[in-house]
């Protein structure tokens, strides 16, 4: 089967997300091969080292996860355990270098608050767009526009461009569109920060109710009170691999004795 | 590690369903393209009238230089070097724009799960774009140095049609391609400035081939060869009001045909792997 990662389509199939041995490599060209020379000058020449030419970083190893409608998954590990790649690999953004990764429904993905956003447009607009982007179409963002102006509290700002805003109110402004879209799989990334407590306590109030009206959730953080609020099972990375998939209070355990 | 088959998601089916898949987010791109166009003119007061202006500006200087270079009237001259600079600026911005269309795209690419063709549709969406506010300037040179047009002049929107279909193959496949091989990118660039050169936009191409001068005629009709000249043609003459040349239009149709075939060949292929590469 084949990666359906984009959206629209896939409707009639139940939600989830299948992975089958799925690996991610990562070619590291940087100036060693990425240059049309060096290739050509390689058929010139004749293959001088008989390894590979390009290094390759190996990310993700045999993934296999099965994870249907009213999963709510957390992902820990350490840094650089895969978590963020096994993200976009349950996203559909990465398409595995072998084995298989199916996508079945439209994905939310929000790994970085900051992307889609323009600077030199207002806030309003920002907004749209962000929209577009999560799936939404323009009828329904404008229906929400309203919604999510009173949550930010951002008020006039919110006509002023996006570069006048503190990082604060630019956090704000990313929650605001993301808890109020309607997700079929929503994966997140940590790297809520920067904004102040009682509106982080607000904002977990929304939090809680996307992931509720989710049909499935993957979660990575280094928070355990935050997934176990809103996670029930876990997938422990490491090195890539799945250390281990279970119940969340037995895999925090496990990850924090070192030993599943 | 030959055990494991490849993924299968390199298939045609996953090809065609990029196209269809970014074809139905419309919404999407239109905005963003529409969107690019106003934060290039924010803050000015005209805003994106300057795209005409500037492109009223350029053609009358070329068009009075090379009228009198060339010594050639400018109310015959003029109208050529506008509409060709109208078209070859649309086709030089798919190229030159499209061979970096995913390098550019690069923190949307890897962070939201969108078809690539998503992005290739922005572009040229934000191209024809260019091409309506310049057409502007053309119906203004209309009521100046007015054109014997026919009927014929219909067959304008077929060829803008076609070049738009050729923009998007080439920022497709031009795109892949760079985005794993950066040299690309300056070649190309310069290639396209090249080529404005060595396309009939500044020159008028029937005047060479049919000049007294052998060696200038000779030289001319390499120019032929130049796949820009049908582009700049088809969409030309139909403006200016001149006779169809059937040779242009089936030159552009193979081009179409031959070049979204290809593209299709590296969009199966290497689909999957822009993400990685980018």
């Amino acid at each position: 089967m084949n990666v359906s990662n984009n959206s629209t389509l896939v409707t009639s199939a139940p939600i989830g997300i299948t992975t089958k041995d799925a690996c991610v490599d990562f070619p590291i060209f940087d100036a060693k091969s990425r240059s049309l020379k060096k290739t050509v000058m390689g058929l010139v020449g004749g293959n001088i080292d008989s390894g590979r030419k390009v290094p390759i970083i190996e990310a993700l190893r045999d993934i296999t996860v099965d994870l249907e409608h009213g999963a709510r998954v957390g992902l820990v590990g350490h840094n650089g355990a895969g978590k963020s790649t096994l993200l976009r690999l349950l996203a559909g953004i990465y398409e595995p270098t072998r084995g298989s990764a199916e996508v079945r429904g439209r994905v939310a993905p929000v790994f970085d608050l900051g992307v889609g956003m323009d600077p030199e447009i207002s806030g309003f607009e920002n907004i749209m767009i962000r929209g577009l982007f999560l799936g939404m179409t323009r009828k329904q963002m404008l229906e929400k526009v309203d919604d999510i102006a009173d949550f930010t509290e951002l008020g006039d700002f919110l006509h002023m461009p996006l570069r006048t805003y503190s990082t604060g109110m630019r956090v704000r402004l990313a929650l605001g569109v993301v808890t109020s879209i309607d997700p079929e799989i929503l994966l997140l990334d940590e790297g809520i920060g920067a904004v102040d407590a009682a509106f982080l306590e607000k904002s977990k109030q929304r939090l809680v109710a996307l992931v509720e009206r989710s049909g499935l959730l993957v979660f990575a953080s280094h928070s355990d009170e935050f997934l176990r609020e809103l996670c029930d099972t876990a997938i422990w990375m490491e090195h890539g691999r799945i250390r281990q998939h279970g119940e969340i209070e037995d895999v925090l355990r496990a990850y924090k004795s070192g030993r599943p | 590690m030959t055990a494991v088959p490849a993924t299968s998601s390199r298939t045609w089916r996953s090809a065609i369903r990029d196209l269809s898949d970014g074809w139905r987010q419309r919404q999407l791109w239109s905005h963003l393209g529409w969107q690019d166009i106003r934060q290039r003119y924010r803050r000015s007061v005209l805003g994106p009238i300057w795209i005409s202006i500037s492109m009223a500006v350029t053609a009358i200087a070329l068009g009075v230089l090379y009228s009198g270079l060339f010594d050639l009237e400018l109310a015959l001259l003029l109208p050529h070097v506008l509409v060709g600079f109208i078209a070859w600026n649309f086709i030089s911005g798919c190229i030159s724009e499209g061979s970096e269309v995913f390098i550019a795209n690069e923190g949307l690419i890897k962070h939201l799960p969108a078809p690539l063709s998503v992005h290739v549709y922005r572009l040229v969406w934000r191209q024809l774009l260019f091409f309506v506010h310049n057409l502007l300037v053309y119906l203004v040179m209309l009521v100046v140095f007015p054109q014997d047009l026919h009927w014929t002049a219909v067959a304008a929107i077929p060829a803008l049609v076609l070049l738009a279909l050729n923009g998007a193959w080439v920022a497709l496949a031009l795109g892949v391609i760079t985005t794993r091989f950066r040299d690309i990118l300056p070649i190309t660039q310069s290639v396209v400035q090249l080529m404005f050169f060595l396309t009939p936009i500044v020159w008028v191409y029937d005047d060479l081939v049919n000049s007294p001068n052998p060696a200038i005629a000779d030289r001319a009709r390499l120019a032929e060869f130049n796949p820009f000249l049908h582009f700049i043609e088809i969409i030309r003459r139909p403006l200016l009001g001149q006779d169809q040349v059937l040779r242009h239009w089936v030159v552009v149709l193979a081009i179409t045909v031959v070049g979204w075939a290809l593209t299709m060949v590296v969009l199966r292929r290497y689909r999957s792997r822009v993400s990685y590469w980018v």
